[in-house]
C-alpha cells in the first residue's frame, strides 16, 4: 500500500531578526494556536503523540523537553523531543501514526536565536574536542573546506555559488516571511567580505527567530480535518560519520541516501521531471548546489550551470526555494527543515500569494542539520 | 545475556595503566551566554516585584488565577484573560532543610527551601523560595508565610526582590 500521511494543519509565529516582546514559550504557542485552528483540533483532546525537535545549547536551559508541554497544549500527553532538525521530527511522526500508536500527531521546532549571544561558541562546540576543537577560527571554516572540495570535484564555476545567493534574495523580497530579501547582483555578492573562503558573507544565511508547527494525520482521520491537506508520499533521514576527514566533503552523501529512501517509498523514478518544486537548504551557497544534485535534481556538477541558466528560477523549469530559502529568509536553527516544508505546503495548497508557482501539485523538501553535522532528512509531498 | 556468547567484550584497566597515564581524559570547557527575551508575562511579574507587588493572570474558562502569570492557560488552552493582583502572604505546601550547598559542602545553617501557595491564586500556584526567621523544626506543612521584601531602592526586578518567606500571624 503506498504510503501517505496527512499534514492536516500549519502554523508559525516569529520571522524576524529579533522577537524581544515574546519569550519562547509564547512564540510557541502563537504559532500552534495558528496550526490546531488551521487543522480544527483540540489539542487537549484529539492529539496522541507531541514531538519538539530542539537543541539544549540552543535553547539555554538542560532538558528543554521538560519545557514544552504547556505552550502546546501538552499536558500530562504523550510528548517527546527529538534532537534532530524538524524535518526528522516529522519522520518521527510518520511512524507513530504509521504505527498505529497515534491518529494525530504534532511536531513543533523554532529558532530564539536572538536569545544567543554567543552563538558561534555553540557552533563550535559542536566539533570533536580532540581534533577539531583547537581551531580557534569562525565555525564556517567546514563551509569553505567542503565550497573548496565542491568546486574542484564538480567543476562548478565559482559564480555560480553566488548565482544562489542572488536567486534566492531576489525570491524573497515577495515572501512576507522574507528577513534578507533583496537585489544583488552576482558581482556584489562575491565583492562581500569573506566569511571563510571561497564563502562570503552574503552567501551565508543569517539566523532569525521563528516557530513553526504542523499537525499530522493518518490518511482516514486527515479526511475529516482541516481543509487542505498535504501528503507525504516518502520520508527518509540519514546521518554520515562525524569524523569530517573521512567525509566526502564535496558530495552531500546523507541528502544522497535520505532522498533515496523518499524517493522509493513515494516511487519517485525520475526525479528531474517528478517536481513542480523544490525546497532545499541552502545555509550557505553552494549547499543548495551540492544538495541539488544529491537529490537528483541535477546531474553532478550541472546544478551551478542550470541556476545561471534560470532552470531553478521562479518561473524556471523547477523552481527551486521559490521561497527565498534560508539565504532570503533566514536560517531558523533545528526549524529549518520545517520552514522548508511549510513554504512547500503553502504552495501545494495555492497559499503561497505572490509565490504561488501556478497548479504545484508535487514538491521535494530537504533539511540540513547544518555545521558541523552531515545529517539531512527529505520528504516528497503530494496534494 | 545470551548463553550464546562464550567471550564478552571487554577491556581490563589495571592501576598500573592508569599510573602510567596509558588512559587519558579531555579536559573541555564551553561558555555559551544567553539573554533570554521574558515575553509579555515574565516580564510584567519581575516589573511588579520590583514594586513590591505579585501579580497573576486569569484564565475566564477554568477561573483559575495562575501565579506567576502566564499569557496561555496550559490546562484550557487558551490566551490568559486578565492580570490579577494577588497577596504576597500564602501557605507551606512543602518544604525541605536543604543541608548541601551547590559545592556538595555541609551548610553551617540549613537553606528552608519550600513550595508557598499564595493566598488568592488557585489552589496549587505559588512560587518557590526559602524560609527564614523560623527554626527548621517549627516548620510545618500549612503553615502560613509572608513575603519579606528588600528595600525599594535594592529590588531589581528578579524572584529575589522577595527576601525569604516568614511566618505569618495575620489574619
Amino acid at each position: 500500500m503506498p504510503f501517505k500521511i496527512g499534514i492536516v494543519g500549519v502554523g508559525y509565529a516569529g520571522f524576524d531578526t529579533m522577537t524581544p516582546g515574546l519569550s519562547t514559550r509564547e512564540l510557541m504557542f502563537e504559532a500552534a494556536s495558528r496550526a490546531y485552528a488551521d487543522a480544527g483540533i483540540d489539542p487537549r483532546k484529539d492529539v496522541q503523540s507531541f514531538i519538539c525537535c530542539t537543541e539544549d545549547f540552543w535553547e539555554g536551559i538542560s532538558i528543554t523537553d521538560e519545557y514544552m508541554p504547556d505552550q502546546l497544549g501538552a499536558v500530562l500527553r504523550p510528548l517527546c523531543t527529538v534532537s534532530s532538525d524538524g524535518l526528522v521530527g516529522v519522520a518521527t511522526a510518520c511512524m507513530h501514526i504509521a504505527s498505529g500508536l497515534a491518529d494525530v500527531a504534532v511536531v513543533e521546532s523554532h529558532s530564539k536565536a536572538s536569545d544567543v549571544v554567543n552563538p558561534n561558541e555553540i557552533m563550535s562546540f559542536g566539533f570533536d574536542p580532540v581534533y577539531n576543537r583547537h581551531l580557534d577560527v569562525d565555525p564556517r571554516f567546514l563551509a569553505g573546506l567542503e565550497m573548496t572540495r565542491y568546486l574542484k570535484d564538480s567543476g562548478t564555476k565559482r559564480e555560480y555559488c553566488a548565482d544562489v545567493a542572488v536567486k534566492n534574495k531576489k525570491n524573497a523580497l515577495s515572501n512576507t516571511r522574507g528577513v534578507y530579501g533583496t537585489n544583488l547582483s552576482r558581482e556584489t555578492v562575491l565583492a562581500s567580505p569573506n566569511a571563510a573562503a571561497p564563502l562570503t558573507e552574503l552567501e551565508s544565511s543569517k539566523v532569525i527567530d521563528g516557530s513553526i508547527v504542523m499537525v499530522l494525520a493518518s490518511a482516514e482521520k486527515a479526511k475529516k480535518l482541516g481543509d487542505h491537506t498535504v501528503w507525504v508520499r516518502g520520508i527518509g533521514w540519514s546521518s554520515d560519520t562525524p569524523v569530517i576527514e573521512d567525509r566526502d566533503l564535496a558530495t552531500a552523501a546523507y541528502a544522497e541516501q535520505a532522498a533515496a529512501r523518499a524517493y522509493k517509498m513515494a516511487d519517485v523514478r525520475a526525479p528531474v521531471s517528478a517536481f513542480d518544486l523544490a525546497e532545499v537548504d541552502d545555509t550557505y551557497s553552494y549547499k543548495e548546489l551540492q544538495h541539488l544534485e544529491a537529490l537528483k535534481l541535477a546531474a553532478k556538477g550541472k546544478a551551478g550551470r542550470m541556476v545561471d541558466s534560470g532552470s531553478f528560477d521562479r518561473n524556471g523549469k523547477l523552481p527551486v526555494n521559490a521561497s527565498g530559502g534560508s539565504l532570503g529568509v533566514g536560517h531558523l536553527l533545528e526549524a529549518t527543515g520545517l520552514h522548508r516544508l511549510l513554504e512547500a505546503i503553502l504552495q501545494l495548497r495555492g497559499q503561497a500569494g505572490q509565490l504561488q508557482i501556478p497548479g504545484a501539485r508535487k514538491a521535494v523538501v530537504q533539511s540540513w542539520r547544518g555545521i558541523p553535522t552531515a545529517t539531512g532528512a527529505v520528504a516528497v509531498l503530494g496534494n | 545475556m545470551s548463553q550464546k556468547i562464550t567471550s564478552y567484550p571487554g577491556h581490563e584497566i589495571t592501576p598500573e595503566d592508569l599510573k602510567a597515564s596509558k588512559y587519558l581524559e579531555i579536559i573541555q570547557k564551553v561558555e555559551p551566554k544567553y539573554s533570554w527575551a521574558a515575553g509579555v508575562a515574565i516580564s510584567r511579574f519581575l516589573n511588579e516585584l520590583k514594586e513590591g507587588r505579585l501579580i497573576g493572570r486569569k484564565c475566564d474558562q477554568c477561573e483559575r488565577i495562575l501565579v506567576p502569570p502566564r499569557m496561555y492557560c496550559e490546562r484550557c488552552y487558551r490566551p490568559t484573560d486578565s492580570w490579577v493582583y494577588v497577596k504576597d502572604t500564602g501557605t507551606v505546601n512543602t518544604y525541605s532543610i536543604s543541608h548541601v550547598g551547590t559545592d556538595a559542602r555541609r551548610l553551617k545553617s540549613p537553606l528552608l527551601v519550600a513550595v508557598v501557595e499564595i493566598d488568592e491564586a488557585s489552589p496549587g500556584m505559588g512560587i518557590l523560595h526559602t524560609l527564614s526567621e523560623v527554626e527548621p523544626s517549627r516548620v510545618t506543612i500549612g503553615m502560613k508565610v509572608q513575603a519579606v521584601w528588600k528595600p525599594a531602592e535594592e529590588r531589581q526586578g528578579a524572584i529575589t526582590d522577595i527576601r525569604y518567606f516568614k511566618p505569618f500571624e495575620g489574619v
